[in-house]
């Protein structure tokens, strides 16, 4: 199955590059996104599927991601229909093309078992996300994918470095050096402490790079606020489960090996100094694309946070990453939407977005409300099972700062999103002919629905395979 | 088998204080793909007997850190006015003392680390955090678009150099996989600086400031 789930969008992709019609490629996208939500679906519910080579296995970390990655992608293909239709004058060749090879290095990321494969996946998506950023060829374009490339290509270069060390700590155990995580479970409690403990620094700055936690986060602010918002929300929710699913295989061999608590000392700090930085930077910001990247700061905080705390925060950490995900995509589709309507991203031009698009600006409300914690979408259910996790394990300290900070976001965050939503449209606000269609608004809804059923109630499987992730981290059978 | 090793090594480090000390960045360029090349060397010195394994990683690495991807970024300088890294954060002889500085500070700290008894008589893993650091170097000092895209080539090399002591756990694919991830990084990235001298009409990265809080 893994095949199936890697090399079906790359071969859609070559097709896309060969299919002449610019209004008609886009199309491929939501039959891509399609197929791969059923096969995964298909994947998820057998468990003899899971197994494809010695490298491509699916546990239940995997599935998460898997998960979120295909739903998210699903709705996001719609959208983008919808999005190029607006954008005809542009060529969509090469962005349809690497869109769909995103997903299947995605997916390659989620199967792979051998930390260098994994590596290679990441470094992958990092590549063909580049083009997509790229897509509007303006001076500001350029830069954010020049800082984006750069930023990105040396973190992630960190993180070989690092992986070189985590397979020479395996070494030391007398063994052949390995990177199977299989291999290297099986020796945790042997490994060199010195060196996994380098591998894990530099594993965490660079995966953490990617996922852009504080402060090597310089790029994401330039990156969402250029890139179109399809191309945001699945750098937001997409990309960075993925950097975060690879943090989550590094933590798995530290616990594995005895070292949860050096671990988890500088995930919290990393998590916090995250979540402060988000803090202090959406104050004031008259940018509603940049503010939304700082709040992916600020949730990939939460879930470095969640990671140091451990133990009884973990499901509730695990859960966040199917929440975030999917909340970042209404966020990011919705100010997408908002962007086009008004031709301009500030704040001082942007205001009164309920009257111009009702539509997208309440969902762009729906999505605030949901992303800062508020009852009764999934992300309060996230945070409050982090929250309760940490107050269990005995951390009142990093509880305390958890929702003193969450509160500070909410604060920051919601003077600009207000800012936008309400009010009258000013008279200098440009006049362009965008208004809601049914494909760039309905996959928008469908995200938000899901983000408030996750809130009223977890389907009994989704239960199952967040619990059994839990397990399989720690270690237990 | 070691002393010939050492010396290949000793002429990396040279090779990261050359491109420490000129200006020019053509130059820089070239002794980038020198090093390459003899880093796709590597495997022969260190691993007996000859396979065709080895051939395999062997080709392509020299084919493409020494001559596909310096070649790509000279294409890419082609139509670049001002081909000298005209100032520099620190000045060229400062970087090469900073650069000695971090090959010392590299070998002393190699000292510390516990290797296995294989690999404590040789210079891998000195050499390797050495290019690191320089790589760290240009990459932090310099501000044409294609010095800092050379630092992180050279950066590239030094953990490739490390890699070398770990063979049994990077298979041939993922081996492959590295390369080629490297390569089309490059390749987007010399699009990427072509767009930049085409939009600000300069290499220098300092006039990329529209973006800031």
């Amino acid at each position: 199955m893994a095949f199936a789930l890697i090399f079906l969008p790359i071969l859609m992709a070559a097709l896309a590059v060969a299919v002449p019609s610019n209004h008609l490629r886009p199309w491929l996208l939501p039959v891509t996104g399609s197929a791969h939500l059923a096969l995964t679906l298909a994947t998820l519910a057998r468990p003899e599927w899971t197994t494809s080579a010695a490298w491509l296995v699916l546990d239940p970390l995997g599935k998460l991601v898997l998960l979120v990655v295909s739903l998210l992608f699903f709705f996001c293909s719609f959208y983008a229909v919808g999005y190029l239709r607006h954008r005809e004058e542009r060529p969509n060749r090469v962005f349809c093309a690497c869109l769909l090879t995103f997903l299947g290095l995605l997916s390659l990321v989620t199967w792979a078992h051998h930390l260098g494969l994994m590596w290679v996946a990441i470094e992958g998506t990092t590549l063909v996300t580049a083009p997509l950023i790229y897509f509007n060829h303006t001076q500001r374009s350029i830069e954010a994918t020049w800082k984006y490339l750069l930023v990105g290509s040396v973190g992630i270069a960190l993180a070989l470095l690092g992986t070189f060390f985590l397979a020479y700590a395996s070494l030391h155990t007398g063994m052949q050096a390995t990177l199977t995580l299989e291999g290297i479970l099986e020796h945790a409690p042997k490994l060199s402490k010195p060196w996994l403990h380098a591998a894990f620094v530099l594993l965490l700055v660079g995966y953490g790079t990617k996922m852009g936690l504080a402060p090597m986060h310089s790029w994401k602010p330039d990156a969402y606020g250029e890139a179109p918002g399809v191309v945001g929300a699945l750098l937001a929710g997409g990309v960075t489960s993925g950097a975060f699913l690879a943090l989550l295989r590094t933590y798995h061999i530290c616990l594995a090996a005895g070292e949860g608590a050096y671990v988890s000392r500088l995930l919290l700090v990393m998590g916090l100094f995250s979540m402060a930085v988000a803090g202090l930077f959406m104050v004031g910001q008259r940018d509603f694309k940049r503010m939304l990247a700082y709040s992916s700061v600020e949730h990939m905080g939460i879930l470095a946070l969640g990671l140091g705390i451990g133990g009884p925060a973990l499901f509730g950490t695990l859960f966040h990453v199917v929440t975030n995900g999917l909340t970042k995509g209404v966020l990011f589709l919705s100010a997408g939407n908002i962007h086009r309507a008004y031709g301009s991203k500030n704040t001082e031009q942007v205001c009164g977005a309920m009257r111009r698009l009702p539509l997208s600006g309440t969902l762009f409300l729906v999505g605030f409300l949901a992303i800062t914690g508020s009852p009764p979408f999934g992300p309060f259910i996230s945070e409050f099972a982090i929250l309760t996790g940490a107050l269990t394990a005995g951390r009142f300290l990093i509880g305390g700062l958890f929702l003193c900070l969450l509160l500070a976001v909410f604060i920051g965050m919601g003077a600009t999103v207000l800012k936008v939503v309400q009010g009258r449209v000013p008279a200098a606000a440009r006049r362009t002919p965008y208004r809601d269609s049914f494909l760039t608004a309905a996959p928008i809804m469908g995200l938000a629905l899901l983000v408030l059923l996750l809130g009223l109630y977890i389907p009994a499987p989704l239960n199952t395979l967040i619990g059994d992730a839990v397990r399989f981290l720690e270690g237990r059978p | 088998m070691n002393n010939l090793l050492n010396s290949l090594l000793v002429m990396v480090l040279m090779l990261n204080l050359f491109s420490l000390g000129t200006s020019r960045i053509v130059t820089v360029i070239r002794i980038v793909a020198a090093q390459g090349a003899l880093l796709g060397l590597l495997p022969l010195l260190l691993h007996q007997p000859f396979t065709l394994v080895m051939a395999l990683t062997v080709i392509p690495t020299i084919a493409l850190k020494g001559i596909a991807i310096p070649g790509m970024m000279i294409h890419a300088l082609r139509d670049v006015k001002i081909k000298r890294e005209v100032e520099p954060l620190i000045g060229l002889q400062s970087s090469v003392i900073l650069g000695a500085l971090a090959t010392v500070f590299a070998l002393l700290f190699a000292d510390q680390l516990p290797l296995t008894a294989a690999h404590s008589g040789a210079l891998i893993v000195p050499a390797a955090i050495a290019t690191v650091l320089t790589g760290f170097i240009l990459l932090t000092t310099r501000f044409k678009a294609l010095t800092q895209v050379v630092g992180y080539l050279v950066l590239e090399n030094g953990i490739f150099i490390f890699g070398m002591l770990l063979v049994e756990a990077m298979p041939l694919v993922v081996e492959m996989g590295v390369l080629l991830d490297l390569f089309v990084g490059i390749f987007v990235i010399c699009i990427i600086v072509n767009q930049i001298n085409r939009a600000f009409s300069s290499m220098d990265t300092r006039r990329m400031v529209s973006l800031k809080d």
